[in-house]
């Protein structure tokens, strides 16, 4: 009997585990308006905001493609890699209402040559990798019309 | 003008992969530098080391290092670690120093002992760092440096061919450049015959990591005057100066760029040379030849536009018309660049501050930009580090 895995995030707190309208967690300052990813809740560092008051905010889950590319080998630790290496291709992402710039890796089956800048993606949870006990996942991201 | 200094001599170690200890690189430089400046070691009165990260102790206090393997002599000593600014956050201290009226003469070095294959972080369960965070998620340095050739592709039309040209040029400029690590002139089918590494980037559009050393002797312009070489080539500017939030382009080893929703978006590639111009009083049309961060071959045509030595988007067609190469009307990186050394991090922003000084006193041999008054450089690493330095006759 195989028991079954528990389902954690890869880095906690960066995202919500909703399997199916998964949003980046991040904050926002309640003074200038200004998000940040990965959270802040220290102090603002907009150099014109002085504000140490946040409150955490879902991230859009929609955005556009600025760039992408993919990794044809396997990166260095701390990275878990499968054996054999799988190359997986890399998005980064323009959220409108944010005015950030977000870089995650691509859903599987997504190619270089699928993508285009301007083209719209949505954020999915997908497993980064898997220790004995978990399945660590991460955010990618999914072309729309995909 | 008052806030001139004079590049008295320059020295360099060949880079290579030479797995030596860094301070025999960085030895032999500034015994190089020592010479070609005509003073005597004793005569130095300060010594700016920039460190290495990756040889321990005597790398985190270089400057003492490099005092002491050259013969304890009584010098004060500083060390700056800024990434790959390390050298001219060095040779901005040494400036600051003399320009004080604090010492006359000074000694700035750097060398570096790399290690084999990726660049990774420290070990451990770290997810507060953004540079262990972005390698667990897979983001490696080619990441970035691919989506930022990709950038240029989507909005300027660039093409993996253009890449290529800029690898040509560079390893043709670093062929005869005794210094250089690579001197191979590789062709455009060399180069499709590389690697993918990183759409679109292949291994050969990216640049290595080696061993080598760079030194200056810089001085007072009285100094200098003083000693008869008055004529010595001078640094006009050196800016180091940091991002302005939010950032427009995501940089390593973050994961996301700043919000912009409260405040502008500024470059900060493009905010490094504008201080310098604005330093030495001079515009982008003034510059004979630049020497740029070519981390990668798309890179150095991002630097190119950074520098204002063109119009956004119109880099490429520069690099096609063969203007930047040497003979060309704007040549860029007549060392061969990274491209031909390879990274040497503490090294790296001295030696671009050598190549401009040969150029400029018309040593470069066959390398030698003709009629060549005014050089830039830059370059930029992690951490909002970055830098860029002008060299003039």
């Amino acid at each position: 009997m195989t028991e079954e895995k528990k389902i954690e995030a890869a880095l906690e707190g960066w995202f919500t585990l909703d399997k199916d309208e998964p949003h980046l967690l991040g904050t926002r300052c309640t003074c200038c308006g200004t998000y940040y990813f990965p959270k802040e809740t220290t102090y603002c560092k907009n150099p014109e905001c002085d504000s140490e008051e946040f409150e955490e905010v879902r991230l859009s889950r929609r955005g556009k493609v600025w760039s992408f590319t993919n990794a044809c080998y396997k990166p260095p630790e701390p990275f878990v890699a499968a054996d054999p290496f799988v190359p997986y291709t890399i998005a980064a992402v323009e959220l409108e209402d944010e005015k950030m710039i977000v870089l995650g890796q691509v859903v599987e089956g997504v190619n270089v040559s699928d993508l285009k800048a301007g083209m719209e993606m949505e954020l999915v949870l997908d497993t980064l990798f898997e220790t004995d006990e978990a399945e660590k996942l991460t955010w990618k991201w999914k072309p729309v019309s995909a | 003008m008052s806030n001139e200094i004079a590049i008295l001599g320059v020295g360099m170690h060949p880079w290579g992969k030479w797995g030596k200890n860094f301070v025999e690189y960085g030895v032999k430089a500034a015994r190089d530098a020592i010479k070609d400046a005509g003073v005597v070691w004793k005569d130095v009165q300060f010594v700016s080391g920039a460190a290495t990260m990756r040889c321990g102790y005597p790398g985190y206090v270089a400057g003492a290092t490099f005092a002491q393997a050259l013969g304890w002599q009584g010098a004060e000593v500083n060390t700056s670690y800024a990434a790959c600014a390390s050298g001219s956050q060095a040779l901005a201290a040494a400036r600051a120093k003399i320009l004080s009226g604090a010492c006359d003469v000074a000694l700035v070095v750097g060398a570096d002992t790399t290690p084999k294959g990726f660049l990774a972080p420290q070990k451990g369960e770290r997810p507060d760092d953004p540079d262990w965070v972005r390698f667990r998620l897979g983001i490696t340095n080619p990441t970035y440096f691919a989506l930022y050739a990709r950038r240029r592709m989507e909005m300027y039309g660039d093409t993996q061919e253009d890449f290529g040209l800029v690898k040509v040029k560079n390893a043709q400029h670093g062929s005869t450049n005794p210094n250089a690590r690579y001197k191979k002139q590789f062709t455009m089918e060399d180069i499709n015959a590389s690697a993918m590494v990183a759409d679109p980037l292949r291994l050969m559009d990216i640049c290595a990591t080696s061993d080598g050393g760079a030194a200056l002797i810089v001085s007072s312009v009285d100094y200098a005057k003083k000693i008869g070489r008055g004529d010595a080539v001078k640094v006009a500017a050196v800016s180091t100066v940091t991002p302005t939030f939010a950032s427009a382009i995501v940089e390593m080893p973050d994961i996301a760029t700043d919000s912009a929703a409260a405040i502008s978006a500024h470059s900060f590639r493009a905010s490094l040379p504008k201080k310098a111009y604005e330093e030495a009083g001079i515009s982008p049309s003034d510059v004979d030849l630049a020497e740029v961060y070519d981390l990668s071959t798309a890179l150095e045509m991002d630097w190119m536009e950074d520098l204002q030595l063109c119009e956004r988007g119109q880099a490429a067609q520069l690099v096609r018309e063969g203007a930047t190469t040497i003979g060309g009307r704007l040549p860029i990186n007549t060392s061969g660049g990274l491209a031909c050394f390879g990274e040497a991090v503490p090294a790296q922003a001295i030696a671009q501050v050598c190549e401009l000084t040969w150029q400029l006193r018309g040593q470069a041999g066959d390398r030698q930009v003709e009629g060549a008054k005014v050089g830039i450089t830059a370059n930029q690493g992690l951490f909002g580090h970055g830098s860029s330095v002008i060299v003039k006759k």
